[in-house]
């Protein structure tokens, strides 16, 4: 017990590196979401089918062979290419193959979330909109978007309590993160039990966290009146 | 790429897809075991073993499945006490850890699908099972379970696939399952991604007739709620009378 204390600063550095990925993660994976729900809400049918192939590629695979695909398949891809254009070596980052993979994955899941909030906005209220003359842009930022963010805010909370949990993955491709460093240093000093429950610790705190913030934003998104759930 | 390698090295891959079946369906096998008594105790606010049922869930949804593989591979063995205990031939076994890690996994989440179908079986189905005399006994075996686990099958079709994605952490302890496999190859010739691409070709296979075979039960299983079915039929004796 005594051998965790001076690697606790060390982890929680580890533990801010997860979170980072966490949400950067997150990030790509909304952008790629709401293309990817718009593109099969609005497309024609090709961009429909492109988004139908990605979203079952994607949720077929293990998030961890995807990790490895990307970061080693992808830093031969950029050799292969340095090699013809004649560049220098250029190495790909850990925190960059992660990001990449883990928003990837995810933005396959969250096109579905927003797929399904937008078909719960009820049609009349876009037609009421247009009747009033608003312009396509203002429906969408007016009418669409904030009941889009409410339907679809249990959904996303989700998708982000099982992204936390998926960073973990990253450290197998020697990221520094929480738990490769843990990993690490537990071996060394002979104690990994010790070292993976505090761990398990710091990941319950994130979820805990978590749970806490978005129950405050279910509550402020809810319909004045109405109680989220 | 040279994806003969594979070809030439099939057997290898067909292991690896024989230990990623076993690993999966033993670790929802055993998880089923764990949460049939524990969801139905926690949709009960069973005294004292609720509250007790409810960390361990919390615990295991809570955090990655892969430090928990970690806590259980490399942590338990820190021990002295676990290294001369009797149980030791069989955590010493990166095998056996991954089935108890992924069995206590599953175990934690089918608990929460399991407490959701039964909290949400219609309190008629008890109402009229008590009405025909049926001692409450007769009424979980003969009606609550049965009728709560046919709504819990969409739900256990996801985590069956979720399983069979986690499972390819068991990898990283040594077991040769798929992603072990491919790691292998890659390793044996020194190539990028043949390996790690044909790994992600079995996943999506399997997940996909994980997900057929789901579907089917569920036709069968779920007969009585396909309502389109019957509204199909109902529109076409209307269609003979008009």
């Amino acid at each position: 017990m005594q051998e965790l204390i001076p690697y606790i600063p060390l982890l929680l550095r580890g533990a801010l590196v997860s979170i980072s990925l966490a949400l950067a993660s997150l990030a790509l994976a909304t952008l790629l979401g709401a293309l990817g729900a718009a593109g099969k809400l609005s497309g024609g049918r090709i961009t429909g089918y492109m988004v139908q192939l990605y979203t079952t590629l994607v949720r077929g695979v293990p998030d961890l062979v995807m990790i490895l695909l990307i970061y080693f398949g992808g830093q031969r891809l950029i050799n292969d290419i340095g090699d013809a254009m004649g560049w220098d070596y250029i190495s790909l980052s850990k925190f960059l193959a992660g990001t990449f993979a883990i928003g990837f994955i995810f933005g396959a899941y969250l096109t579905e979330t927003f797929r399904g909030a937008y078909m719960t906005i009820p049609k009349g209220q876009i037609e009421a909109a247009e009747a009033l003359g608003m312009k396509r842009l203002a429906i969408l930022w007016k009418v669409t978007i904030p009941q889009l963010t409410r339907f679809a805010l249990p959904g996303y909370a989700n998708v982000w309590q099982v992204l936390v949990k998926s960073t973990a993955v990253v450290s197998i491709i020697g990221l520094e993160d929480l738990v490769g460093l843990a990993n690490d240093t537990g071996k060394s000093v002979r104690e990994p039990f010790v070292f993976m429950s505090f761990v398990l610790l710091v990941y319950l705190c994130i979820t805990w966290v978590s749970t806490q913030i978005f129950a405050w934003l279910e509550r402020r998104s809810a319909l004045v009146g109405h109680h989220a759930v | 790429m040279q994806f003969d390698l594979v070809l030439e090295n099939w057997p290898l891959f067909a292991g690896g897809v024989w230990l990623t079946i076993q690993l999966t369906v033993l670790s929802v096998a055993i998880g089923f075991c764990i949460a049939l008594p524990c969801g139905i105790a926690r949709a009960r606010h069973t005294p004292i073993a609720s509250p007790l049922i409810n960390a361990y869930v919390y615990l295991f949804r809570g955090t990655p499945l892969l430090v928990q593989l970690y806590l259980i591979y490399y942590g338990l063995s820190q021990f002295e006490f676990v290294r001369d205990s009797f149980l030791w031939p069989v955590l010493r076994e990166a095998w056996w850890c991954a089935l108890i890690t992924f069995a206590l996994n599953s175990g934690a989440y089918a608990t929460e699908i399991i407490r959701g179908a039964v909290e949400t079986t219609p309190s008629g189905e008890i109402e009229g099972a008590r009405a025909l005399g049926l001692s409450n006994r007769q009424v979980d075996w003969l009606v609550l379970i049965p009728s709560a686990l046919r709504r819990a099958l969409p739900q256990y079709g996801n985590e069956f696939v979720f399983m069979l994605h986690g499972s390819a952490v068991a990898s990283i302890i040594t077991v040769q399952d798929i992603l072990g496999a491919g790691r292998t190859l890659n390793a044996r010739y020194y190539v990028a991604y043949e390996g790690y691409l044909t790994a992600a070709v079995l996943y999506m296979a399997i997940t996909g007739v994980v997900v057929l075979a789901f579907r089917m039960l569920e036709k069968r299983y779920l007969r009585h709620l396909n309502i389109k079915v019957n509204e199909k039929a109902i529109k076409g004796r209307h269609a003979l009378v008009a």
